[in-house]
């Protein structure tokens, strides 16, 4: 049987992210000067400094090609973690849903508990032939329903898709809006009804 | 707040009410266009000059506890020389066994020689939008007006100065808070755009250059002149990160990062951006 070198080029990589690079800083050397340089203020608490292994693994691995080992374990676990609507379903309002993806707010150090975040997924995405002000670090989206459909399949994809998008692509840049509990499920329906609703522009 | 709303007002209110176009591309491209349009026309007056003129008197005026004046400040040159010496920042200096940037350099100076309490004058150190800049914006603004046309050069021969960049290179990758962000997740890859703002890639040579050299800026936006500090500072607002503290160990590691990057470009700042 032929090794894969992929993984064992990774494992050592792994190894040596966790003691030194060589000539390098170590990780315990990063992570106080890092916590030794914020204040809390706010919600922003300074256990957001607190990396998840996921964090860990994917900053690890930023901007060089990531093992498919730790791929495929940070994605099954994203996966398995996946909270899908309790009623069953899946589809909000559209024009909620564009408020959403409109909006950049929520979470910063300047924003209160009561701040209503948004998606922003204008931010990244082109969703709306109206909107031109859209950015381009994540795909476009339009005509994200009517070129898919709206099987189940399909639904349940683009819900864990939002949900956690590490499930399918580990270490994206795309936040975890339902497992970090960024947006709401109300948000979240919302959100989906504007990517699938044959009504939405999205699909106009 | 979400980052490119200014920038949409912005451009509708010069006019360029292409929303209503057949395709989006082409208005897109169109709005881009004078964008660029806007930004070369902020090009023929500068506010910060004000700032710069202010930042000098401070700088020469017998001020705090000890009545002293800046003028024998050693911003990596030798005391007094203030000529090139932003272009040189962040580095190493032996009387505080530390890595310093031109911000933390100047607060420094302000300590040891005018006797001013650190707590004190840092305590506030970015003016609010439209309000007149802060002493240390001011400051800051003169030191780097004396650095313009100069190659960015900084030093990496001291084992702090290697360590600081490598901290740098580090920090610019760590993924962390609610949102999983990294400076990279934006600034690493070429031709990214958030909304229609470009992103410069922070890894690559020339985007550095262009970044390193423009900062401290005349903000049209918030009609103030915001320095590499507020410029750390405010990404990682918008990175969902607790507050990084004004001159800590992580804002200079990533202006080392950024400046060790930006080798040889030409400090042209304060710079005006809209």
């Amino acid at each position: 049987m032929r090794p894969d070198w992929k993984i064992l080029a990774g494992g050592a990589v792994v190894l040596a992210g966790c003691a030194a690079m060589p000539g390098s800083v170590s990780d315990a050397e990063v992570t106080a000067t890092i916590k030794s340089s914020f204040a809390e203020r706010g919600i922003a608490r300074l256990d957001r400094l607190e990396q998840s292994e996921m964090q860990r693994q994917c900053s690890a691995y930023s901007g060089k090609e990531l093992p498919a080992s730790v791929k495929q374990g940070i994605e099954k676990a994203a996966l398995a973690a996946v909270e899908y609507p309790a009623d069953g379903k899946y589809l909000g309002d559209w024009k909620e849903g564009e408020k959403v993806a409109q909006s950049g707010r929520g979470l910063q150090f300047n924003d209160t508990e009561k701040t209503v975040a948004g998606g922003n997924c204008y931010a990244c995405h082109q969703l709306t032939k109206e909107e031109i002000s859209y950015g381009n670090l994540g795909p476009t989206l339009y005509n994200y329903g009517k070129l898919r459909g709206n099987s189940e399949a399909i639904v349940k994809y683009t819900w864990a898709r939002v949900w956690n998008s590490h499930a399918f692509s580990a270490c994206n840049h795309m936040p975890r809006f339902g497992a970090a509990g960024i947006l709401t499920e109300k948000q979240l329906k919302d959100v989906m009804a504007l990517l699938l609703d044959p009504e939405s522009p999205v699909n106009n | 707040m979400r980052g490119c709303a200014g920038l949409t007002a912005m451009a509708v209110a010069i006019g360029v009410a292409a929303f209503g176009a057949a395709s989006p591309a082409i208005a897109q491209a169109d709005t881009q266009a004078e964008i660029e349009r806007y930004r070369q026309m902020l090009q023929d007056g500068n506010p910060a000059e004000l700032t710069v003129m202010r930042g000098e008197a401070l700088w020469k005026q017998k001020r705090g506890p000890k009545n002293a004046s800046l003028e024998q400040c050693d911003l990596g040159k030798g005391p007094g020389v203030v000529k090139g010496a932003y272009a040189e920042l962040p580095r190493y200096f032996a009387d505080v066994d530390a890595v310093m940037d031109a911000e933390s350099r100047i607060v420094h100076c302000m300590v040891a020689l005018q006797g001013f309490d650190k707590a004190e004058i840092t305590k506030k150190p970015f003016s609010g939008a439209g309000q007149r800049a802060t002493d240390l914006e001011a400051l800051a603004g003169y030191v780097v007006e004396e650095s313009r046309g100069m190659p960015v050069n900084l030093p990496q021969s001291h084992p702090k100065e290697i360590a600081s960049y490598q901290r740098g290179e580090r920090v610019f990758h760590f993924r962390g808070g609610p949102y999983d962000f990294s400076c990279a997740s934006c600034h690493e890859g070429e031709g990214k755009r958030i909304r229609l703002q470009d992103l410069p890639d922070l890894t690559q040579p020339e985007p550095a250059k262009r970044g390193f050299t423009t900062w401290p800026a005349y903000r049209v936006s918030q009609g103030a002149l915001r320095t590499m500090q507020w410029r750390m500072y405010d990404c990682f607002r918008q990175q969902r990160f607790p507050e990084l503290q004004y001159g800590s160990q992580t804002s200079i590691d990533l202006i080392t990062f950024l400046g060790v990057t930006a080798k040889g470009g030409k400090m042209d700042s304060p710079a005006i951006k809209r």
